[in-house]
């Protein structure tokens, strides 16, 4: 399996520990605390995402291993905390492994309602943007 | 207290009317406070319409048949209704259109002919973008300048500022009967009397005022006035504009097609007279009948019954929710507005309490209401709004303050 399903199983499995949605959500809730903080250098026009809820920041560099390294950050605790789980899965993931990936485990996990996009929080062109990150450090190594 | 305000009307009855109040949502029943963005339909004007498809459908005023003229019929009468409950002077004045936006289009489109480079037009601060965007559209347009009356912080216009921009040069001016975004009742008798001192027009957005008082057009001596459907118990897609009617003769038709025709031929085309120059198409045939059912149903309760139970619903869940620690209620006191809460909680964003709430059952809308100016006037992202309608409970409140309450602890 490779890691980034791993890594959604794994997740599927943590909250499969939740008996109600109050504990999925306090459970996210504290993801959203404890996500790292993007570099305040980064969180400029250039890198923010605007949904009509809430506000998105993204970025991501290319780490010496060719692996993405994703941060980010968001005006909306829970919001944040979807975007610590959508991290946790690409972040430290080669650019064509990511390319390759779904986000079918959000809907396992009993959050789909967060990622649609008349929710406008933002996450949809979030992941949008994680992907076109891959695929732009996909082109920069394959011109290497 | 519970007693006497459930004492004005009764309901528990009024809810039997509204089929989807009686349905859970997240496994809890349904309280629903998002009633400024749309309201709910109650039996009868369900029925109605389902009475047209079933009854009366055919195509208006063209065919001989008996059946065209049945649907006519009802659809001239629905106007009727709309006609005497706004009090216009006559049926010429009563548009039917798909709504506010499309009310206001019409209105901006046609003053295109008419105004040109030095005019001014007049838009207040706290506008639904429907009643920014149009007359911005206008002012591209046309070369005219769009000046802004501001507000204040507490939820209300600065008339000050809205009499030192008044002049001569001053052609329109825009504005809404009560804010979307904070429930404020604007001073339009005021805005209107003086804008016609300088002779300037005036157009009143009424979509948020409509479900809680009576507009009566011709004691306010509105130039137009907007009004959608579906604020007001009725269907979807379809609204009025009133209009003064020598002004709606001079404007011109704001889309050709059928019906709103005299005469066609490929040299000259001569139009209907008034309100049909202003209904190309096939209308809302349904939606315009239900419309009149609404506005029936509304008035059975009564408007006065109406307003007293909402203010008091409004008085009370605002006790209720200043006694929450961090509360920020955003526009005026309870008495200068409709029954509209806009609130933030310090340090939690709107999205999550709406998001939470939801969970509990609880519909409130969150975010900037398209009113993105009077978010930037407060500097914040967005708010909670919670709006009240006739059919709300104490109880309901209660459960909301309840939420509200697990919310905040979850997220704090």
């Amino acid at each position: 399996m490779s890691s980034i399903k791993t890594k959604q199983e794994d997740i599927i499995e943590e909250f499969s520990m939740f008996d109600d949605w109050m504990q999925r959500y306090e459970y996210m809730i504290e993801l959203g605390k404890s996500l790292p903080i993007i570099d305040e250098k980064y969180k400029t026009e250039d890198n923010i995402i605007k949904g009509c809820q809430s506000r998105v920041w993204l970025y991501a560099e290319m780490d010496e291993n060719q692996k993405i390294e994703y941060t980010a950050d968001s005006d909306a605790i829970i919001t944040k905390g979807i975007i610590a789980i959508l991290i946790r899965v690409f972040s430290d993931e080669k650019p064509e492994h990511i390319l390759e990936a779904d986000t079918d485990f959000i809907d396992e996990i009993g959050l789909k309602e967060h990622l649609s996009p008349t929710r406008a929080n933002g996450l949809v062109s979030m992941i949008k943007q994680m992907k076109m990150y891959a695929i732009a450090y996909n082109s920069q190594q394959n011109q290497a | 207290m519970i007693n006497t305000s459930e004492q004005i009307l009764d309901v528990e009855k009024i809810r039997q009317d509204f089929p989807i109040l009686q349905r859970e949502i997240n496994g809890k029943p349904l309280v629903y406070f998002d009633n400024a963005a749309t309201s709910q339909t109650p039996k009868a004007v369900i029925d109605c319409i389902v009475d047209y498809y079933e009854n009366k459908n055919a195509n208006i005023h063209r065919g001989v048949h008996s059946l065209s003229q049945i649907a006519t019929d009802a659809y001239e009468n629905a106007r009727e209704t709309v006609r005497k409950h706004f009090n216009a002077k006559s049926a010429n004045e009563i548009i039917l259109t798909a709504g506010t936006t499309h009310s206001i289009n019409l209105v901006a489109n046609g003053y295109s002919h008419f105004l040109k480079s030095g005019d001014e037009i007049l838009v207040s601060a706290m506008e639904h973008h429907s009643n920014i965007v149009p007359w911005q559209m206008l002012c591209n347009k046309t070369g005219a300048t769009l000046k802004v009356i501001p507000m204040l912080n507490n939820g209300e216009l600065d008339l000050q500022v809205f009499d030192d921009l008044l002049s001569e040069r001053t052609k329109m001016v825009f504005v809404n009967h009560v804010s979307n975004a904070l429930g404020t009742i604007n001073p339009i008798e005021e805005i209107i009397n003086k804008s016609h001192k300088v002779g300037a027009k005036v157009l009143v957005d009424g979509a948020q005022a409509a479900p809680h008082l009576k507009a009566d057009v011709q004691a306010l001596d509105v130039d137009f006035y907007t009004v959608s459907a579906h604020k007001i118990c009725g269907p979807t897609g379809v609204g009025m504009l009133y209009g003064k009617e020598e002004l709606l003769n001079e404007l011109p038709p704001y889309q050709g097609g059928g019906e709103m025709i005299a005469e066609v031929s490929f040299e000259k085309t001569t139009y209907a007279g008034l309100p049909h120059k202003f209904e190309a198409g096939t209308p809302n045939i349904s939606g315009g009948i239900a419309f009149g059912a609404a506005l029936d149903y509304m008035n059975a309760i009564g408007f006065d019954k109406i307003a007293d139970y909402e203010m008091q619903l409004l008085v009370y869940a605002t006790k209720a929710l200043e006694e929450i620690e961090g509360v920020r209620i955003y526009g005026a006191k309870p008495e200068k507005k409709t029954a509209v809460l806009s609130f933030n909680i310090e340090g939690i964003h709107p999205y999550d309490i709406g998001t939470l709430l939801d969970k509990m059952g609880v519909a409130v809308r969150t975010g900037h209401h398209c009113a993105q100016p009077i978010m930037s006037f407060y500097k914040i992202p967005g708010t909670v709004r919670a709006s009240f309608s006739f059919y709300n409970t104490i109880s309901e409140i209660d459960v909301f303050i309840s939420a509200l309450k697990k919310a905040k602890s979850m997220l704090s």
